[in-house]
């Protein structure tokens, strides 16, 4: 018999980054640290602002909305497997 | 003590009895009588909350946060009410909820109709609840402590099916069992978790495809293991009320040649017409389903094997064969057993000794598979 419940913060247990089909990748050398990518991350995981995002892949989940957003285009997404 | 009274009256005054801790009505014919009567007995006190609710919808989802803050909860619906808590009720059986709810079955829109078939509850049967259906209103009084003994235990919900009009409207002699009695039998409900600020989980989660079956199996494996609770309660409730439950009544099977089996009142007729042959000499026999889910298809099979067996359905699939009948094949399936198929008796098409007899006459030939009640009763305008 399995009741099935969370207990507070176990949803970081979900490693969504298996989802993604895409993963973004960041060209430093372009990056001007403007933060808008960190900003407008839905999942927050691209690390702190005025620095070159740090991308937590165990959460990424290839949503594109950082290399949309990014003003100077420095973000590929590229695809994941096969 | 006996009483005589309305079903859903009667019923009402045993769900009282059960000490429910939260109920949750949208009333709808044919169970009104049922709501009115839990109203009543929340505003004499005897019920500590009842919710008035804008749907069946709101009701049971009420019902499923009050379940699960380890209150016992009760409710009551039929046809389309009860088609309104389809997404509802997948999500109290998946978060095992031990919530019980009253079915006045109903026959189910379009057209629109409010007499009695059991379209409604046959449709929710891969909902994971428990479904006790009943042949009469001491039955149906006599199901409720049951039902609540066994949810409680499984941790899943039982729907108590009672037929619409025929049970629910009908006036007759039963046996209440009294409060004291009942609360032995029952002792009060313990969720084993429950939502509690102080020790904070989240309940009906989302699951990813890494657990999201087997919770699902779960709830499989735990539904076939009510079997021996439902029997378990059964005699539980022998020893306090001297009626004993299973998972089926099996009516002068063991030595016939020919049965019929149903679920709910059409089988009290079935019972009659089979003493009325057998004093005709004819070797028939009865088979009242009480327990459709979990389906007891080893104990059916054990029962009907060898024998020319007549499933009557009060309720069609419609583009498919009639359901319970398809359930009763799949228990057969290696046996030696001559399987009939009789559907009808819907939208209050009432299915009379003389229907019957023609059934079991049928039954001496070779399988069929048919509608039953054709031809609609002749109205009597005078005398």
């Amino acid at each position: 018999m399995n009741i099935p419940h969370a207990k507070p913060g176990t949803s970081a247990e979900n490693l969504t980054g298996e989802w993604k089909a895409y993963m973004p990748l960041v060209n430093g050398d372009k990056c001007i640290k403007c933060g808008i990518c960190q900003n407008f991350c839905p999942e927050g995981i691209m690390g702190v602002v005025k620095k070159i995002p740090e991308i937590d892949y165990e959460y990424c989940k290839g949503c594109s909305i950082c290399a949309n957003e990014c003003p100077v285009k420095c973000i590929a997404m590229e695809r994941v497997g096969e | 003590m006996l009483k005589t009274k309305e079903g859903a009256r009667v019923i009402g005054e045993m769900a009282a009895n059960c000490k429910i801790d939260v109920c949750a009505c949208y009333p709808i014919t044919p169970t009104t009588h049922l709501t009115e009567e839990l109203n009543k007995y929340y505003a004499d006190g005897k019920i500590p909350e009842y919710i008035t609710v804008e749907s069946e919808f709101s009701a049971l989802s009420a019902l499923v946060g009050a379940s699960a803050t380890g209150a016992r909860t009760f409710t009551t619906t039929g046809g389309q009410g009860l088609l309104l808590m389809h997404e509802v009720l997948f999500s109290a059986a998946g978060m095992r909820l031990p919530i019980v709810m009253l079915v006045g079955n109903r026959a189910v829109s379009s057209p629109l109709n409010i007499w009695n078939d059991e379209q409604d509850t046959i449709s929710q049967r891969d909902s994971g609840w428990i479904q006790i259906y009943c042949r009469n209103n001491q039955e149906a009084v006599d199901s409720l402590p049951q039902a609540f003994y066994v949810a409680e235990k499984i941790l899943l919900p039982v729907m108590v099916c009672v037929d619409g009009h025929y049970l629910t409207h009908a006036v007759e002699q039963v046996d209440v069992v009294p409060e004291e009695k009942v609360h032995k039998f029952l002792p009060p409900y313990k969720y084993p978790l429950k939502l509690d600020p102080e020790n904070p989980v989240s309940l009906g989660v989302y699951a990813n495809p890494t657990h999201y079956q087997d919770f699902r199996m779960d709830v499989v494996t735990d539904m076939f293991e009510a079997k021996k609770l439902l029997i378990e309660a059964g005699k539980a409730w022998a020893k306090i009320s001297g009626r004993e439950y299973g998972l089926m009544n099996a009516y002068k099977t063991k030595d016939a040649d020919r049965i019929i089996l149903g679920l709910g009142s059409v089988m009290d007729n079935v019972f009659t017409v089979v003493d009325d042959l057998r004093e005709q000499g004819e070797k028939v026999g009865a088979l009242h389903l009480r327990v459709f889910r979990p389906f007891p298809a080893e104990e059916l099979a054990e029962i009907l094997k060898g024998k020319k067996v007549g499933v009557i359905d009060r309720d069609i699939s419609i583009g498919g064969a009639a359901p319970l009948y398809l359930e009763v094949l799949e228990a057969l399936n290696g046996q030696k057993a001559e399987v009939s198929s009789f559907f009808g008796g819907l939208g209050g098409r009432g299915i009379k000794r003389s229907h019957i007899k023609e059934l079991f006459d049928k039954m001496k030939g070779s399988p069929v598979k048919e509608w039953i009640t054709k031809e609609p009763p002749k109205a009597k305008m005078n005398g």
